[in-house]
């Protein structure tokens, strides 16, 4: 059974002026000069390479670090590498407000965890989510807490679909699954 | 109860209740990959399922428009790449000579009324403009609709946009869908369906359409369809105008996330002013803007009808020099329509570059990109910061671009 509890330092994606980024689109998260890569294990270091002071994001994170991030996360393309130049970073989840539905559907088929919180901007702003604060949370319920601040979490739970994909590891793995079940 | 567009689209595809909310198995008409994710979806498929068949190659395409013909050697190894695969697996390919892959789909039938498409395009969802629930996926998800035909899917709610009044004869649909993106922004139909009604909308003709429908992913959407009981048959391709086809209207009881009213009376020319499609204002406020460069087509505005609005502000004109005008039909199709109406030599002798048809400048690998400091003006979808280089992009109408090009600075169309 694969692990549901994860367990990392966060990095609050910020703007000069201390406000959690809105929109980030694919070509700020993966820019489409980089489309050409088809193995994952090339993608990190384009990670996050058009996104304005966050362009050395490669180079700092750390294994099973946590993205937190502004409304409809990964809006524009349908470019899967916006996905995979995390997974190759070994970045464990990405927290969000909202996510396009693309890039949610994207993640999702990859066993990548996303988690919708939807009152994450008072949290930043209200300091109880900072850069460097160590965070657990089940993906699956989408219960957490901020271990650094001792402060609980609460994202939504996983659909049953984005569950069981999870479980399985991506869609292709659930796909053999259910073949199994007919 | 009864059901919105998608709503009845996603029933006539899947055994499970098509409700709002509820995740179903949905059958896929048709499963495409272009050359900006087909290789990777050629990766999965042979890591996954090796020399197993498609589940249909007959539903199944290669659509490349994004490097057409291939400008990289890693897009030329690519491309053959999928060649390749195709051949192996009795894939028809719409080569690099085709032109945009969703407009090639529409044009060729496959697209049709009430179907359902998917691809490696996250402006496939532009084929609500033909009552066709098309929706742009990642790599993984259409390797899995090129081996089982399925794909799970959200049924999402649908918000009903009811449009107020005509906009004015010197505004076009360009126009009255960056109104829309200001209007709705990334919020009132996030994540949702939307039914355009209204004289403003009913009244589109299929360019108008499409250019309205491709830029509900900008508006973070799901999919947007034009009532359809009132389009001008004429106004549909022969292929989609056969007597098969049955477009879905929403029941009068359908029940809806929201109803927007937005008022269009009299609305302007507008620009979207970087690095926002949301960002709008009308030319008016930006006028004497320089302008280095102006690219017309795209998914958005690459329509035989596009080009004839650009050709009425260029002909008898000059492109001012110093500026670059790039102009690339969507299709081989609209190519040889803007041939055999003249409007390729209107545009040449103006001083544009006519490219082969393609996607244009929306990325890197067709029609070029801009430099640190340069202002494009573009009939394209996304002005994201740095998405088409270092330089600044702002969207506009066809006419809009043309009449910029001429002037060398941001001008309405109106004062030509």
């Amino acid at each position: 059974m694969r692990e549901t509890t994860l367990r990392g330092k966060i990095w609050v994606l910020l703007d000069k002026t201390g406000k959690l980024i809105e929109n980030i689109d694919t070509d700020q998260i993966f820019h489409n000069a980089h489309l050409h890569i088809t193995d994952v294990s090339e993608m990190g270091p384009y990670a996050f390479g058009n996104l304005e002071g966050w362009k050395d994001f490669s180079k700092k994170c750390g294994e099973g670090d946590l993205v937190v991030a502004g409304r409809n996360f990964g809006a524009g393309s349908s470019r899967q590498q916006a996905v995979d130049c995390l997974i190759a970073l070994k970045v464990g989840a990405v927290i969000a407000p909202s996510f396009s539905a693309i890039y949610f559907r994207n993640a999702v088929n990859s066993g990548f965890p996303v988690l919708r919180i939807k009152n994450l901007e008072a949290m930043v702003t209200s300091g109880k989510l900072k850069t460097g604060d160590l965070v657990e949370v089940d993906v699956k319920s989408g219960g957490g807490t901020n271990l650094t601040q001792k402060l609980l979490l609460r994202a939504e739970p996983m659909s049953v679909v984005q569950s069981e994909i999870y479980t399985a590891g991506n869609l292709f793995e659930y796909g053999k699954i259910l073949n199994e079940k007919k | 109860m009864g059901k919105t567009i998608i709503e009845k689209i996603i029933q006539a595809h899947s055994r499970d209740e098509a409700a709002p909310g509820k995740i179903v198995w949905m059958d896929l008409d048709i499963r495409s990959a272009r050359d900006f994710g087909g290789p990777n979806v050629v990766k999965h498929y042979d890591q996954e399922y090796g020399d197993t068949p498609l589940a249909d190659k007959s539903k199944t395409f290669f659509t490349f428009d994004l490097c057409a013909p291939a400008c990289t050697l890693k897009y030329a190894d690519n491309q053959q790449a999928c060649r390749d695969f195709a051949r192996k697996h009795g894939v028809e390919v719409f080569d690099v000579d085709s032109g945009i892959g969703s407009h090639v789909l529409m044009e060729e039938g496959l697209a049709r009324p009430g179907g359902t498409v998917v691809g490696t395009d996250s402006h496939m969802n532009i084929l609500g403009a033909v009552g066709c629930l098309g929706q742009g996926m990642g790599d993984v998800d259409i390797t899995f609709a090129f081996k089982t035909g399925k794909t799970w899917f959200e049924v999402p709610q649908t918000v009903k946009v009811v449009l107020r009044g005509m906009h004015s004869p010197y505004a076009d649909p360009k126009d009255l869908t960056l109104h829309l993106c200001k209007e709705l922004g990334t919020r009132s139909i996030a994540l949702r369906a939307a039914e355009f009604y209204g004289p403003a909308a009913t009244s589109l003709d299929l360019a108008g359409r499409i250019t309205l429908c491709s830029m509900i992913t900008e508006m973070a959407g799901i999919i947007g369809f034009v009532s359809a009981e009132e389009v001008p048959p004429v106004l549909m391709p022969a292929e989609l105008s056969d007597e098969k086809f049955s477009m879905f209207q929403a029941d009068p009881d359908a029940s809806y996330a929201d109803v927007v009213e937005i008022n269009v009376e009299g609305l302007a020319p507008q620009v979207a002013v970087p690095f926002s499609p949301d960002n709008v204002r009308p030319v008016a406020e930006v006028r004497g803007t320089r302008v280095d460069s102006g690219f017309i087509g795209s998914c958005t505005n690459g329509r035989t009808e596009d080009f004839v609005r650009a050709a009425d502000v260029l002909n008898g004109k000059k492109v001012k020099k110093g500026v670059m005008l790039k102009c690339v039909p969507a299709t081989r199709r609209v190519y040889q329509e803007l041939l055999e109406r003249g409007i390729l030599e209107i545009l040449f002798r103006s001083g544009a570059i006519v490219l082969n048809p393609g996607c244009g400048g929306c990325a890197e690998g067709h029609a070029g990109l801009t430099g640190k400091g340069e202002v494009q003006i573009s009939t394209g979808n996304r002005n994201f910061s740095g998405k088409q280089g270092k330089g600044k992009t702002y969207l506009a109408s066809p006419a809009v671009v043309a009449a910029s090009c001429i002037r060398g600075e941001i001008v309405a169309p109106e004062e030509f």
